[in-house]
C-alpha cells in the first residue's frame, strides 16, 4: 500500500478507507481487552486507594491519603517491602551473573551434552511454581525431609536445619528456591543475547591473535551489554513479583519473616482469616508497590534509551 | 534435544577456533572444557533431583515416606496415592478445569494477538503509533496490584461464576509479547504476497484468513505454547477467581486439598504434584525448540 500521490483516485481512496476500517476492526478485541483488563485496573486501583472500602458495594468513605499514611507508618509494610527487595537482590546479584557464566559455558559447541544441561536447568521454569514450591517444602522439612537427611548423613550438620520454620533462615531459603526456579529463563535470555554477536567479529579477533578470554572481554561482553539492560529489567520485574512461591510455601510466615508485598496485599484484600477485607488499603499498598517498581525501572531508563537509540541507528 | 536453535551448532562459537586449520588447538580446548562437567553435573543434578524425588514419592507408601530415606526407588510400588489424588483430592475434576481454563485463555490470546498483529503491521494505519506506544509502555509500567479492579470488572460482567472471567483476566494482560511477535512476523512478510491476494480479488479479511494466518504458523506455535504453559501453571488468577467456587479450582490451586486441619497427606500431595507437573513437562519436552526459540526471539527483538 505504498501508493504514490498520482494514484490517489477515488477508487484508491475508497480502498484505503476500507483497509483502515478493517485494520481497526482487527484491533478492536485487543483495544477492548487490554483497556479493560490492563489499563483501566491501574487507574481504578489508584482511585480505590483513597477510600476505606471493604469491597462490598460502591466505595463511599473517602479517606484521602489516609491509607498511604497508614501503610508508610506500618512496620509490617516496611518488612514486606524489605523482603521483596531481598528477593530482587538475590536475583540480580546471584542469578543474573551466574546465568551469564552458564550461558557462556553452555554456548560452547565444544561442550558435550550442552543441550541436556540446558534442558535440565530449564525444567523448573516450565513447572508450576506453587506445586514445585510445595514439593520443595516437603523436601526441606526438618523431620524426614530429604535435604536434612542428606546433610546429616554427609556430616555437614549435626542437627536438622528448620529451613522454612526458622524466621532467620526462611527468607534466604525462599530466595534460594526462587533463584533455582527462575535460573533457566535468565539463562535463555543470556543465550539469546550471546547469539546476537556477529560471528565475523570473532574471526577478526582471532586473526588479531585474541585468545578465548580476550574474545570474551573484547567481543562478547561489549556486544551483549546493551541487551543485558533488558535482561536486568526482566529479572528485576520477575523477582519483585514473587507471589506464588511465597504463598504456597510459607504464606509469608513464620511470623511474617518471608512476607513480601504481593502476599501482604493479598492478605488484606482476600484472606478469609482477616476480619473484613480492606480493599482500599490493599490498593494503596499496590499503588506504592507500583510506584516503587516504576522508580527503579526509570532509573534504568537512560541505559534503556541508549540501547534503543543504538538499535535505531 | 536442541534447546535454543538448530543453527547454534553451525554458528561459530566464542571459544571455538576455526575447525580445520589447527586441529591440535581444538582438541586442547575440548580437553580443557571437559573439566567443566565436574562442575556442571552436580549443579544440574540439583536442578533435576526435586522432580525425580517428586515422582518417586508419589509411588511410595505413606510409611516409607514418613521414614524418609534418600532412595529414589520406592521399596513397594503403590498407585494408591494417584487414586486418592484423583478421587478424594478431586484432581480428576481439576485436570478438566485446568484444560478448560488454559484452552480458553489460549484461544483469546491467539485470536486477539494475531488480528491485532496483522493490523499493526500496516505501517500506514492511523493510530498505529499510539497503540504500539501504549502496549510497550504497559510492559514497563508496573501493574502493581490490579487484581482487585479486575475482580470487580469480572463481577460486573457477570462472569464471576465460571472460568471465562478467569481466562480473560489471565490472557488480557499477557497480550503484549504475542502481539509484538505477530507484528514482527507480519511486518517481514513481503508486500507482494498481500498485493497478489488482492489482485486475485481477496478482501482484507480473506487475505488474512487464507494467506497471512497460515503463513504465521511458526509464530502461532510459539504463542500457543507460551500461553498454554503460562495458564496451565497459573496460580494467582485462578486462586482469586475460585475462592468462592472450590469446584472450579485448577490443579495448582487444588494442591491445598491435601492439607488437612491437623494432618497433611504428603504422598497424596506428591501424586497430585506429579499429575499437575508431568503433562506440562512432557509437552515442553516435545515442543521445547519452538518454546525456547519464541522466548529468545521475544528477547532479541
Amino acid at each position: 500500500m505504498t501508493a504514490v500521490p498520482a494514484q490517489r483516485t477515488p477508487s484508491w481512496r475508497r480502498r484505503r478507507r476500507r483497509a483502515v476500517l478493517w485494520g481497526w476492526l482487527f484491533l478492536t478485541p485487543l483495544v477492548v481487552l487490554f483497556t479493560a483488563f490492563s489499563l483501566w485496573p491501574i487507574v481504578a486501583s489508584w482511585w480505590y486507594s483513597f477510600f476505606a472500602w471493604d469491597g462490598v458495594g460502591p466505595p463511599e468513605v473517602w479517606v484521602g491519603l489516609g491509607n498511604f499514611a497508614e501503610a508508610l507508618q506500618a512496620s509490617s509494610f516496611w518488612n514486606a517491602f524489605w523482603n521483596s527487595f531481598v528477593f530482587s537482590l538475590g536475583a540480580l546479584l546471584v542469578e543474573f551473573p551466574l546465568a551469564l557464566c552458564f550461558a557462556l559455558l553452555l554456548n560452547s559447541v565444544l561442550l558435550r551434552g550442552r543441550n541436556l544441561y540446558r534442558l535440565a536447568l530449564f525444567l523448573p521454569v516450565v513447572a508450576t511454581t506453587a506445586v514445585i514450591g510445595l514439593v520443595l517444602a516437603i523436601m526441606l522439612a526438618p523431620v524426614g525431609g530429604v535435604v536434612n537427611e542428606a546433610l546429616l548423613t554427609l556430616g555437614i550438620v549435626d542437627r536438622p536445619i528448620n529451613f522454612l520454620g526458622d524466621p532467620d533462615i526462611a527468607l534466604p531459603t525462599l530466595v534460594g528456591i526462587d533463584i533455582w526456579k527462575g535460573f533457566g529463563i535468565t539463562l535463555i535470555y543470556w543465550l539469546a543475547a550471546i547469539q546476537t554477536v556477529p560471528k565475523d567479529l570473532y574471526e577478526a579477533a582471532r586473526l588479531d591473535g585474541a585468545g578465548a578470554r580476550q574474545q570474551l572481554v573484547n567481543v562478547t561482553l561489549p556486544v551483549v551489554m546493551p541487551i543485558a539492560v533488558v535482561i536486568f529489567l526482566l529479572t528485576f520485574q520477575r523477582s519483585l513479583n514473587t507471589f506464588e512461591l511465597v504463598q504456597a510455601v510459607t504464606g509469608g510466615g513464620p511470623v511474617f519473616a518471608t512476607d513480601v508485598l504481593p502476599t501482604y496485599i493479598y492478605r488484606y484484600a482476600f484472606d478469609a482469616e482477616m476480619a473484613a477485607p480492606r480493599y482500599g488499603f490493599a490498593c494503596a499498598v499496590g499503588v506504592l508497590f507500583g510506584l516503587f517498581t516504576l522508580i527503579i525501572t526509570l532509573m534504568q531508563s537512560p541505559a534503556l534509551a541508549g540501547r534503543l537509540r543504538r538499535s535505531a541507528s | 534435544m536442541t534447546i535454543v536453535s538448530p543453527s547454534t551448532t553451525v554458528r561459530t562459537d566464542p571459544t571455538a577456533p576455526p575447525p580445520r586449520p589447527n586441529r591440535g588447538r581444538a582438541s586442547g580446548d575440548r580437553r580443557r572444557i571437559r573439566w567443566w562437567h565436574l562442575f556442571l553435573l552436580p549443579f544440574c543434578f540439583l536442578w533435576v533431583y526435586p522432580f525425580l524425588w517428586m515422582i518417586s514419592a508419589s509411588f511410595k507408601s505413606r510409611q516409607e515416606m514418613l521414614l524418609g530415606g534418600l532412595h529414589l526407588w520406592p521399596q513397594d510400588w503403590t498407585f494408591d496415592n494417584f487414586q486418592r489424588a484423583w478421587t478424594i483430592g478431586r484432581f480428576g475434576e481439576y485436570t478438566g478445569n485446568t484444560f478448560t481454563f488454559a484452552i480458553t485463555a489460549l484461544v483469546i490470546t491467539v485470536v486477539t494477538a494475531s488480528l491485532a498483529g496483522y493490523a499493526l503491521s500496516a505501517k500506514d494505519l492511523p493510530g498505529r503509533k499510539i497503540v504500539m506506544g501504549v502496549l510497550v509502555a504497559a510492559m514497563f509500567i508496573p501493574h502493581g496490584y490490579t487484581i482487585i479492579p479486575v475482580f470487580e470488572l469480572v463481577n460486573a460482567l457477570g462472569l464471576q461464576n465460571g472460568l471465562l472471567g478467569a481466562a480473560l483476566a489471565q490472557a488480557a494482560p499477557g497480550l503484549v509479547v504475542p502481539v509484538l511477535l505477530y507484528v514482527g512476523f507480519f511486518g517481514g512478510v513481503p508486500k507482494e504476497l498481500g498485493e497478489a491476494a488482492r489482485v486475485d480479488g481477496a478482501g482484507y479479511l480473506r487475505t488474512f484468513v487464507s494467506v497471512m494466518a497460515p503463513l504465521a504458523k511458526p509464530v502461532t506455535g510459539t504463542v500457543v505454547l507460551m500461553s498454554f504453559i503460562g495458564s496451565w501453571n497459573a496460580f494467582f488468577v485462578p486462586l482469586v477467581f475460585t475462592l468462592g467456587r472450590p469446584d472450579l479450582r485448577t490443579l495448582g490451586v487444588g494442591m491445598y486439598n491435601f492439607f488437612g486441619t491437623d494432618t497433611t497427606d504428603w504422598t497424596g500431595l506428591a501424586a497430585g504434584a506429579s499429575i499437575s507437573v508431568i503433562p506440562i513437562v512432557i509437552l515442553f519436552l516435545f515442543l521445547q525448540r519452538t518454546f525456547v526459540e519464541g522466548i529468545a526471539g521475544a528477547v532479541k527483538s
